[in-house]
């Protein structure tokens, strides 16, 4: 697989061998984890693992300046959900966290080096015009003023139009479900409510049940049309599957939840990518119960060819000329996915010559 | 090897081709481009920084594009890339050289944070250095291009870089912005000089850079202590006055000058208190450079 072969990848199944890079590669390799935003990861494992110091300094200081980034973001992320949790306590309803902000309250490892633009909720879709008014009562306002725009993300789409607060000009996403309304499955985002875990020892603040976690980031990314931070989303899921699957009913579980949530196919890309890329450790079992769910070799061949180009980072030195191709391709997928075909083509009609144009 | 052992025509190629390695204080940066006039402003401008080819290792790649469309014949343009990035609208051709030095300010302070970043400039002599901080507009780089044709070692004329470890200043000496009207006092105070081609209607007005003195260049590994933060404002026609300003207020100018301050957290405050601490303040009212100079010429070091 092209993305296996970055030097970023690489390294990041081997964070040992970083010590033996000389200077050209160093540059290189701060090119790439630049490109896909794992400088800070990169600088998370060395320190982890005691090797920050042996890194010669002109690399470090990228690596480390890329570190006071990430750290700052997380305080500034924990802030932010205190005043969720403060704004949604007053209509009773707790905080559950998606992606990035969940990883880090709940002090998961993908939360080690890991900038996230915005934070993530789950609420239940009966309570979502109390939870936008709770909000819009503590400031938050939503971003996106054309009733188009507005309209589309109520009717079809799993979230509301993203939220801004007017002080801290944070970006909120309120999810009612993990896939939009539009899309070909349709797992019950009850299931994943009724699941939900607390984040930490405030009964208030929660976060997905482990299984429940994976499989939305597998769907986050297998359904996702931008693949630019692609090998990121992945190395998130390598560290959620290193770290869960630790525990011996970790695997069964996550093979029966996904038929369950009708999640088997993006479980499916999101196993195999994360072990042929990345190397994450996959056992016997889950194994056999994959090759149950395996589509038809050529479908899995093709799917090789994209994912393998468009999980590289986006970085000339990881591109050859069908790169581009490739996550054209898998752009096009996505919408697939997301929408019927007559849908697409009313929105990309309205779009393209009904929305107002923005400069 | 230094910029100005090559010939114009070997700079142009070598720009072309595999770009060039410039050492520049603490970084390196990789400069790849094609366009004329970049590379005559890197002769002229850069001849005495080294080539710092044999290290590999470059902090920021950068290259300039004309983009190959039909802006090639229309008004032609110019695009700044950071490895393959577009950060920025293009900008007229003729601004090319001018891109280069603001996308290289972009580069360090968007992408250094091991530094407290702030945006001032930093001259040193005879072991103390003075810091200025200022909006656009009050003389900075005037005053600061004026100091260093008089003695003062430049160590940079836009970003102060302070050390995490000792609070030393790191220099990062480049070519002096000036603008508009500064061009020509600056010509009238030193004629000897050398700048740059006036580049017109930018988004600054006409700007030129003038080249640091090459004994700047050298010394540029050489970190300094700070020893004065001045506040500089030009008034025309105002008397000369240098007044003491009280560390509070200079804390809070400060801040608001600092592009990482709030990033570093606690320890950026930790460190900008140090610096002040360290610092006699003062808020600069003058008109006349040679006045200036004089006043900068009497700055008595702290008491430790």
């Amino acid at each position: 697989m092209k993305a296996a072969y970055s030097l970023v990848a690489q390294v990041l199944r081997h964070p040992e061998t970083a010590v033996l890079l000389g200077l050209a590669e160093w540059d290189l390799l701060i090119r790439q984890a630049r490109h896909a935003d794992l400088l800070a990861r990169i600088y998370a494992m060395l320190d982890e693992q005691g090797l920050i110091d042996s890194i010669p300094a002109k690399p470090r200081a990228h690596l480390e300046s890329a570190d006071t980034v990430v750290k700052r973001h997380a305080q500034a992320i924990r802030r932010e959900v205190h005043c969720l949790r403060k704004a949604l306590a007053t209509i009773d309803l707790p905080v559950i966290l998606l992606k990035g902000a969940a990883y880090l309250m709940a002090d998961l490892p993908p939360a080690r080096g890991r900038i996230f633009s915005d934070v993530d909720i789950l609420v239940p879709k009966g309570h979502l015009n109390q939870v936008e008014a709770a909000l819009r009562l503590h400031g938050w306002a939503s971003s996106h003023h054309d009733a188009y725009d507005q309209r589309y993300y109520r009717i079809w789409m799993h979230e509301l139009p993203p939220m801004m607060h007017l002080k801290r000009q944070s970006v909120l996403d309120v999810h009612h479900n993990i896939l939009p309304e539009s899309a070909r499955v349709h797992p019950d985002p009850r299931k994943l409510i009724e699941a939900a875990v607390p984040a930490g020892e405030d009964q208030s603040v929660k976060v997905l049940a482990p299984v429940d976690m994976v499989l939305h980031s597998a769907t986050h990314l297998f359904h996702e049309g931008e693949l630019e931070h692609g090998l990121r989303d992945l190395a998130d899921m390598d560290s959620l599957l290193r770290y869960f699957g630790e525990s011996p009913s970790f695997w069964s579980a996550l093979m029966s939840r996904a038929q369950e949530l009708e999640l088997t196919r993006p479980l499916f890309y999101a196993l195999r990518y994360a072990n042929l890329v990345l190397g994450t450790p996959i056992p016997e079992s889950a194994t056999i119960n994959q090759t149950v769910v395996r589509p038809h070799w050529s479908l899995v061949a093709v799917m090789d060819a994209l994912y393998g180009r468009a999980l590289a980072p986006v970085h000339p030195s990881c591109s050859d000329w069908l790169t581009g191709t490739a996550r054209w391709l898998l752009y096009v997928r996505a919408h697939w996915l997301r929408m019927s075909p007559w849908l697409l083509v009313h929105h990309l009609f309205h779009k393209a010559f009904l929305s107002p144009k923005h400069s | 090897m230094n910029v100005s052992a090559l010939t114009p025509s070997e700079l142009r190629s070598r720009l072309k081709e595999a770009g060039i390695f410039l050492q520049i204080g603490a970084f390196v940066i990789h400069v790849k481009t094609s366009i004329r006039s970049v590379a005559e402003g890197i002769g002229l401008l850069y001849a005495d920084y080294p080539l710092a080819e044999d290290v590999g290792f470059a902090d920021f790649h950068v290259r300039l594009i004309s983009p190959g469309n039909l802006r090639r014949w229309f008004r032609p343009q110019v695009l700044f890339s950071f490895d393959g990035r577009i950060p920025f609208k293009p900008l007229p051709l003729d601004q090319a050289f001018p891109m280069l030095e603001w996308g290289m300010n972009w580069c360090v302070s968007g992408h250094a944070h091991q530094y407290l970043i702030l945006h001032a400039a930093v001259m040193e002599k005879q072991g103390g250095s003075v810091i200025m901080p200022a909006p656009p507009g009050a003389g900075k780089s005037t005053l600061c291009a004026a100091l260093v044709n008089r003695e003062w070692r430049l160590l940079s004329d836009e970003l102060a870089l302070i050390d995490k470890a000792d609070n030393a200043l790191v220099p990062l000496c480049r070519p002096v912005s000036l603008k508009n009207e500064s061009i020509h006092v600056i010509r009238k105070f030193e004629p000897d000089a050398v700048l740059g081609r006036e580049v017109r209607d930018t988004m600054k007005g006409t700007v030129a850079h003038m080249k640091p003195p090459a004994e700047s260049v050298a010394q540029r590994h050489v970190t300094a202590r700070p020893a004065w933060i001045v506040f500089p404002k030009y008034q025309p026609g105002a008397p000369t006055r240098l007044e003491p300003q009280p560390k509070a207020r200079a804390f809070m100018h400060m801040v608001e000058s600092a592009f990482n301050y709030s990033l570093l957290g606690p320890q950026g405050f930790q460190m900008m208190a140090n610096l002040v601490d360290a610092c006699d303040c003062y808020e600069f009212t003058y008109s006349n450079l040679d006045e200036a100079v004089a006043v900068f010429a009497d700055l008595k070091l702290p008491a430790p």
